[in-house]
Order: C-alpha cells, then sequence, then structure tokens
C-alpha cells in the first residue's frame, strides 16, 4: 500500500511502486479529469502540479511522491472558478477539450510563478502542451485575461 | 451518459403515422427537407426525437452527430433553440442513440462528417423545435380555452398578449406531448433570427475546463477489466506461437489470449496490462508485407503516374494544347501518409452478454459500428446499444467502415468474459493504421503567348479509401473513387483544356478519411500548381487568380477579402513573404495568406490571414475556432507530417517523431467572414486543402524555393 495525498486527503491505494501517478488517479482513485496523451511526458495532457510544480503525471512513479501534495483539475479550484478556468469559459477555449486539464494545471503553474507573465513567457511555458484541436490562440489569450484581472484584482486591494 | 428511450411514446406515434418502420425512413433527416422543399403532405416527424421540454422546464436537445470539438452540440442546439424560442440557459444536450430516424437519406448512415452536420440540420433541427413551439402554444391555447393564433412563444413562455397572461414551457410539457404533431410549420425568415449568427458560447466549455467531461478513455463500469492488445508489429503479421508465462505472472493480468487483432492482455488496470504486455513474448509470423516500404511504393506510384489513369474529367484537347503551349511546365508532387493522433488515443468499452452488447464509445459513425457489432456478435439490432461518448479529437479517423476500434473492443471482450475497456497506448494510436492516402501527382500545364493557361494535364495516384466498403456506392462514380480527385477534378479556373485522371494503387495499406479527405492533397497540389503558373506568367498570384475565377465569385470574394486583410502587395521587411491560396471544400470556399520569414534556410509561419464564406454563419464564434483549429492541424501536417514505412512498419510512435505544432511555433490568425444569406454549409474542414498550397507558395515567396514535396521538415527547412 502506497499513501498518497490528492487534492488535500491522505489515500491509500494498494499499486506497484513503478505504476504512473496518472494511472493511480485514474484507475484507482477515478480522477479522470487528467489525461492519458502520450505515456512519455511529450503532451502535458496528464499535467498536475506535485508540491505546486506542474508535473507530467504519466512518467512520474507513484512511489517518488509518497508525501507530497498532489493537486489534480478536480482539486485546483473549490467550484471550477479557478481564474484560469473562467477565462477557458469566457473565451470558449477548449474544442474537444481533452488536453484541456493539463493545459490548465501547467498554466496555473505559471501563473502562480509568474502572475503576470510576458507573451514569451507564456509560449514558453505551454510549448509542452499539445493542442490538436489548435486552440493554442485562445489558450493564450485566455490566460492574459486571467492574469490581468489578477493583477486587476491586486491593485484595487481585492 | 445520455439514452433516449425510442421504444416509448414517439416510436409508436411515428410508426402509427406512418404506417411501419419502412417509411421511418422518409422522416430521417434529409427525407424531412425534401418533404418540407417540396411543401408535401407528410407528417413532421414527432419533435421528441429531437427535442423535449420537462417539467423543470429543461429543453433537452437529442444531438444526431459526435462532438469531437467542432461545436456540433451547441450549433444544433441554436437551431432549436431559434425556432422554439427557448430560453438559451435552459438548454441541454443528449446524444442521440442508434436509430433509423437519425440517419442521412442521402446515404443512409447515422454519422458526423464531411463538414456536412449544420448543413444537414439545417432542415431537420429547425422544424422540430417549430412543431414543439406549435404544440406548447396549442397545450396553452387549450388549457386557457382560446385560439391559438392568440398566443405567441418567448423565451420558454407562451403568452397571450391581450390578458398578459403567461405560462412556462415547463407547466405546459406535459399537455404538450398529447397535442396533435403539425403536419407542417413555418421556419422563420433570416431577418428574424435572435440567436443564429451571435457567438453564442459553447454548451461544453464548462465541463471541459473542470475535468468533468465524460471521455471514452473515462468510461468506467463495475468491475471493469482495462486491457491493452499487441498489434501486429508488421502490417498484416499473424501469431505464430506466444510465450505468456512472465506475463500471466505479472500482478494484475487475468488473462492473455489471442485475437483475430492481436493478443489482448486483460488486466485489473491499463499499467497492469502494460506490464504485461512488456512481458509478452510473441512469435510473429511476417507474412507477405515484411519487405513494405513507403520509399518503395512512392517510386512504384511515380511509375504508375507516366501513363494517364482512369479520367475523372475532360474538357477540349489538352494534348494537343500542350503540344502548341508556349511555355509548359511539367513537375511531379508528391505528398505522405498522415496520422490523425487525436489527443484522445483509440479506445472502446464493450459489455457483452449472451444476449446484449452494449458499446461506449467515441465514434463518428453509428450506424456502421453498430452494423459491425452486429455481425461480430450475431445479436439482433436491437440487442447493440451504442453509447456516444465526447471524442477527444478525431478528425476522421473514428469513421472506419472496418470498424477496427470497435471490432477489436468486441473481440477482446469475446475473450474477457467480462466489461472491458480497450485502450490504444499512443504508440499503438501512431501505428494503428487508417492513414491519409499517401498521393503522387504527375502534372503537365502549357499557358498561351499572352500568359493565359491553355491545358492542364493532372495524373493522381492515390489509394481509393472507400473501395469494398459501404461507402463505395456513393463515393464511386464508373469506379472512380471521386474523393480522390475531389478538388482536381472539379477545379473552378476557367481553363479550356483539363484532364484529371486517377490511378488506384491496391495494396495493403489501410487508409481512412483525414479532415477534408482527398483535398487535403489535391488543395495543396493545384493551388501550389497554379502558383507556380502565375510566376511563370509574371503575374500577381491573387490577379492571376481572380481572373480565371471570374465565373465563380464566391472563389474571388474570400480570396480578395483575405488578400485586403492581409496587405498583399505591401512592402514586408526583409525575409518576410506572403502566398496565398484558394480553395472550396464541401460547399465552403477559403482563402488564406500566409505570411513566412525565412532565415539561414529555416522557414517560420508567423501570420495566417483567412476568408471564409460558408453560407449563413451560425455562430461565428465556433467559426474562427475552426478556421484557427484548421491552421494549426494543417501547419502541424505541412511543417512536419509524415508516416513513413521500412519492413512493413511503421516508423513513428510518439509526439517526438510525430511532431506536431506547439504554442511557440503558433502564428497569429486571423479570420474574416463573409456575410451570406446562402444555405450555412460546414466549417470544420474547409480552411485545410488551402492551407497547404498558402505555406508552400509563401516558402517559394520568401526563398525561390519551390515545395513540391511535403512536409517541409524533409527538406530540413524547419
Amino acid at each position: 500500500m502506497i499513501t498518497i495525498t490528492v487534492n488535500g486527503r491522505a489515500q491509500q491505494v494498494d499499486a506497484d511502486p513503478d505504476t504512473p501517478l496518472l494511472w493511480v488517479l485514474r484507475d484507482h482513485l477515478k480522477l479522470t479529469g487528467t489525461k492519458f496523451g502520450c505515456g512519455a511526458a511529450q503532451c502535458g495532457a496528464c499535467t498536475v502540479h506535485i508540491d505546486g510544480a506542474a508535473a507530467r503525471s504519466c512518467a512520474t512513479p507513484v512511489s517518488a511522491v509518497e508525501g507530497a501534495k498532489i493537486t489534480t483539475i478536480e482539486g485546483l479550484s473549490g467550484n471550477g472558478d479557478h481564474p484560469l478556468q473562467r477565462a477557458w469559459v469566457a473565451l470558449d477555449v477548449p474544442q474537444c477539450g481533452y488536453c484541456q486539464s493539463g493545459q490548465i494545471m501547467q498554466a496555473a503553474a505559471l501563473l502562480a510563478d509568474k502572475p503576470t507573465p510576458s507573451d514569451q513567457e507564456i509560449r514558453e511555458a505551454m510549448a509542452g502542451n499539445i493542442c490538436r484541436c489548435g486552440t493554442y490562440p485562445r489558450i493564450h489569450a485566455a490566460i492574459r485575461q486571467a492574469a490581468s484581472q489578477a493583477a486587476d484584482t491586486t491593485r484595487k486591494g481585492g | 451518459m445520455t439514452t433516449v428511450d425510442l421504444s416509448r411514446r414517439g416510436f409508436l406515434k411515428a410508426s402509427a403515422l406512418v404506417g411501419g418502420g419502412l417509411a421511418i425512413g422518409l422522416l430521417s433527416p434529409d427525407g424531412l427537407s425534401a418533404a418540407l422543399a417540396q411543401g408535401a403532405d407528410k407528417p413532421l416527424p414527432p419533435p421528441d426525437f429531437f427535442v423535449r421540454v420537462g417539467a423543470d422546464d429543461i429543453v433537452t436537445v437529442i444531438v444526431n452527430k459526435t462532438e469531437m470539438g467542432q461545436g456540433v452540440y451547441t450549433g444544433i442546439a441554436m437551431l432549436v433553440a431559434e425556432e422554439l424560442e427557448a430560453d438559451w440557459s435552459k438548454i441541454r444536450v443528449e446524444t442521440a442513440p442508434v436509430n433509423e430516424i437519425y440517419r442521412s437519406a442521402r446515404n443512409g448512415m447515422q454519422l458526423t462528417s464531411g463538414s456536412s452536420s449544420m448543413a444537414s440540420s439545417w432542415d431537420v433541427y429547425r422544424p422540430a423545435g417549430a412543431a414543439l413551439r406549435t404544440m406548447l402554444i396549442a397545450a396553452a391555447a387549450a388549457e386557457w380555452n382560446i385560439p391559438a393564433a392568440e398566443c405567441r412563444a418567448e423565451n420558454n413562455t407562451v403568452l397571450h398578449s391581450p390578458t398578459g397572461r403567461r405560462l412556462s414551457y415547463g407547466h405546459l410539457a406535459a399537455a404538450a406531448e398529447k397535442m396533435p404533431i403539425p403536419t407542417s410549420v413555418t421556419l422563420k425568415e433570416p431577418s428574424a433570427f435572435k440567436l443564429i449568427g451571435q457567438s453564442l458560447p459553447r454548451l461544453d466549455s464548462a465541463e471541459k475546463s473542470t475535468g468533468r467531461a465524460i471521455f471514452g478513455m473515462d468510461m468506467d463500469l463495475p468491475d471493469l477489466r482495462i486491457a491493452v492488445v499487441a498489434h501486429p508489429p508488421v502490417l498484416g503479421a499473424t501469431i505464430r506461437s506466444i510465450d505468456d508465462s512472465k506475463a500471466k505472472a505479472v500482478r494484475g493480468v487475468r488473462l492473455v489470449a489471442p485475437t483475430p487483432y492481436g493478443v489482448a492482455i486483460v488486466a485489473d488496470s491499463f499499467w497492469q496490462a502494460v506490464k504485461g504486455r512488456d512481458a509478452l513474448v510473441i512469435d510473429w509470423n511476417l507474412g507477405p508485407n515484411a519487405a513494405l516500404s513507403t520509399d518503395t511504393l512512392l517510386s512504384h506510384y511515380a511509375e504508375m503516374a507516366k501513363a494517364p489513369g482512369n479520367v475523372a474529367r475532360k474538357d477540349g484537347d489538352p494534348a494537343a494544347a500542350l503540344a502548341k503551349a508556349a511555355r509548359r511546365l511539367d513537375v511531379e508532387y508528391d505528398v505522405p501518409y498522415l496520422a490523425h493522433a487525436p489527443m484522445e488515443p483509440l479506445n472502446c468499452t464493450v459489455d457483452l452478454r449472451p444476449d446484449h452488447c452494449e458499446i461506449w464509445v467515441g465514434t463518428q459513425f453509428q450506424s456502421g459500428d453498430h452494423k459491425a457489432a452486429m455481425k461480430a456478435t450475431g445479436l439482433k439490432p436491437e440487442q447493440v446499444t451504442i453509447h456516444t461518448l465526447y471524442a477527444g479529437g478525431s478528425f476522421g479517423r473514428r469513421v472506419n467502415a472496418h470498424a477496427d476500434f470497435v471490432l477489436t473492443a468486441i473481440e477482446v471482450a469475446k475473450v474477457a468474459k467480462a466489461p472491458v475497456k480497450v485502450v490504444w497506448t499512443r504508440e499503438d494510436d501512431m501505428r494503428g493504421w487508417y492513414y491519409r492516402p499517401m498521393a503522387y501527382d504527375r502534372i503537365s500545364v502549357g499557358l498561351d503567348g499572352d500568359g493565359r493557361v491553355a491545358a492542364w494535364q493532372q495524373t493522381i495516384v492515390s489509394q481509393s479509401i472507400a473501395a469494398g466498403t459501404e461507402f463505395e456506392p456513393q463515393v464511386h462514380r464508373n469506379g472512380l473513387d471521386m474523393s480522390a480527385v475531389a478538388g482536381a477534378a472539379n477545379m473552378p479556373y476557367a481553363i479550356p483544356n483539363i484532364q484529371v485522371d486517377l490511378h488506384t494503387p491496391t495494396h495493403d495499406v489501410p487508409v481512412l478519411w483525414w479532415r477534408s479527405v482527398g483535398s487535403s492533397h489535391t488543395g495543396f497540389v493545384v493551388e501550389s500548381v497554379i502558383d507556380e503558373l502565375a510566376h511563370a506568367a509574371g503575374r500577381d498570384p491573387v490577379d492571376f487568380r481572380a481572373e480565371m475565377l471570374a465565373k465563380s465569385p464566391r472563389h474571388v470574394a474570400v480570396l480578395k477579402l483575405a488578400a485586403e486583410k492581409a496587405g498583399w502587395g505591401k512592402p514586408l521587411p526583409a525575409g518576410v513573404a506572403q502566398g496565398v491560396a484558394v480553395f472550396v471544400t464541401f460547399g465552403t470556399y477559403v482563402a488564406h495568406v500566409v505570411e513566412v520569414s525565412s532565415d539561414k534556410g529555416k522557414i517560420k509561419v508567423q501570420r495566417v490571414v483567412t476568408a471564409v464564406d460558408c453560407g449563413l454563419p451560425i455562430n461565428p464564434r465556433t467559426i474562427q475556432a475552426q478556421m484557427e483549429s484548421a491552421a494549426v492541424f494543417t501547419l502541424s501536417a505541412a511543417l512536419y507530417g509524415e508516416i513513413t514505412i521500412k519492413d512493413g512498419a511503421v516508423q513513428q510512435s510518439n509526439f517526438h517523431d510525430y511532431q506536431v505544432l506547439r504554442m511557440d511555433e503558433c502564428p497569429k490568425i486571423e479570420v474574416h467572414i463573409v456575410p451570406s444569406t446562402e444555405r450555412p454549409t460546414g466549417v470544420g474542414e474547409p480552411a485545410v486543402p488551402p492551407l497547404f498550397a498558402a505555406v508552400a507558395n509563401a516558402v517559394f515567396a520568401a526563398t525561390g524555393t519551390r515545395v513540391r514535396s511535403l512536409p517541409l521538415a524533409k527538406a530540413g527547412m524547419v
């Protein structure tokens, strides 16, 4: 048995230590918001936060995250209302939607690190996340929108 | 998960009205539009096949198309809501089950393809909304005991203006169900539209931004097993022997068993199944394709192209005109096999019982999969159920007459003897065949003394996707695969002498529709050659095209709009240049101007300016999204896309060797929509074909190098 903390809850899972975190989340914990895209850290669809940093769960053995704090798309916000999620909906970012959990988790880690990233910083931070539907222009715009709203809120002291 | 019980009232009512199952087909979508167009006195289908109102005031639209990102749930719901006078915030969507009524009368199939969803739904879902509105009004009139003509519908209510009385749709729902189905309805004029033409938000954005949307890959059932398949490593290889001793020892592996599609490894979880497969030793009999390679195939295609093929179009006497031409251009083009590579790898969940087969899958082809499942299980139509889930991209991969991913899962379920989800890894998906056909073109064109195109002779070599499948009758004419020559045989340019002919090689590489089908190849070739001719004639590529398109004003309008918005002809920085192309696919006209920069032989695509005429724009925001989508998808293929085969095996495996465009390479994309009142046409595919050529034409303008073989990566340009 391995104990991992996902979205604030410590849970015991009966998985082999080499099982990628992705499949513990999906098959054992039934948290299917995190997606399988490539299994090789090539596409970013499986992105989660491990101790606040974006990580590819498909290439992270579960044994490596015992004791770490893992956040998935299901735990990113209380009610699907993270500023990025609101921007994603406002700008209709998703098409097929399959990559978007990973995109949002990657973007959330970026904004946590750099609240007002430059266009170039956004492009570089998001270059590991593939979208075959081509939502890149809207992802970029949604990150800008979430960042500027957060900045406004800060300025207004909110 | 979504089901609608069609054995209940609606189906019975339809049967009673038209006197039996056979006639149901006449009521299917295109049949209905024909009936409306003729003003025929045929009954409308019961609207509750397409839309229902509940006592909770919620309007549920039952959509017969697959949502794979193109926005069809939102678009079809808009058609219903417009005529129903529904409150948009009360709209929900369910996916339709497999049923005759959801088939197209045009091809008798229930499927999502050919960028046809909005065009075919236009005359189905609007009448359904109007019919239900009429029944709700009738219910209100009955309750108030007044003539229906005194009532009108607005925002999910029926109101009686003279008295100010108002009843909600939810209140009226039960009574409306008992009202007679109108025999005809009058649809709104476009000037009266309140929703159509507006950029309404997608209905699925929230669930797709929170991880709640359920894709095929997310399907779960009690005691569900997960399986992977050890697919043949070489096309057509068969199993000689299996050593499964180590695989069976992997914890969680329940079963290792051969199937017609490879060796199934059935486990409690995905990772255990993969570990089981890694531990499995299979001795394959490699079979007749063990030496197959794309290099050899392409040489073979080039040989074939030296003689004319089956003639798809012949105008005038191209041979004679070529002989007299003042200038002549003889060129060869080729395009590679391409994988669809949707973000969600293929998968399918099956619960197979002695008397029932239940399937959960993100498929584009419900009627074909249903038929294939019946055949594979020996069950009756009503014993096979397909639940269509969200598809995480598809681009044509999930509409396969061979039903490969569904039949694989059924065969695994047969041996698993338990509900099972079969998952393709990315490598399985990439190497899973069914690619966009490789193609080779040999073209001879001639200019007369005035620089006008006098002759066009094009020989195409490309496999047939439809041959031998249930699609053959609708795609082939006189034994010729029209989808392989689409965009070439019907090119709109005023050229007096044209011949387009086709060779259809028959070998074992499985091929399939890939976003825009044959036009993904012909768009590149035709629009590149036109550009070559413009330069050979010393003409501006926009003017040169416009002159030859004088009889096709919609082509000219998008061409000029894209050129104007892109600043065509204006000075650009050193190393930056523009290319243009215009093309019609599935009735939608698209022109692109692409701007590239060139630095030390490396190309960067900086900007794409798109003009689109898709008839009456239903949801401009969706149209813009699909133009952006096609741009990124096509640039991926133009820059990097290539599936190669060596020794019978596919050489690519994952996104490191089948590269696709990433955000740091994404150009600025600007979309301009031509206002129109023409019938709506589709937007999912038509922006793809001309973009290949616009990129190649821009590369020529920037570097002087003419790209006649894709992708650009092959020439070291990216």
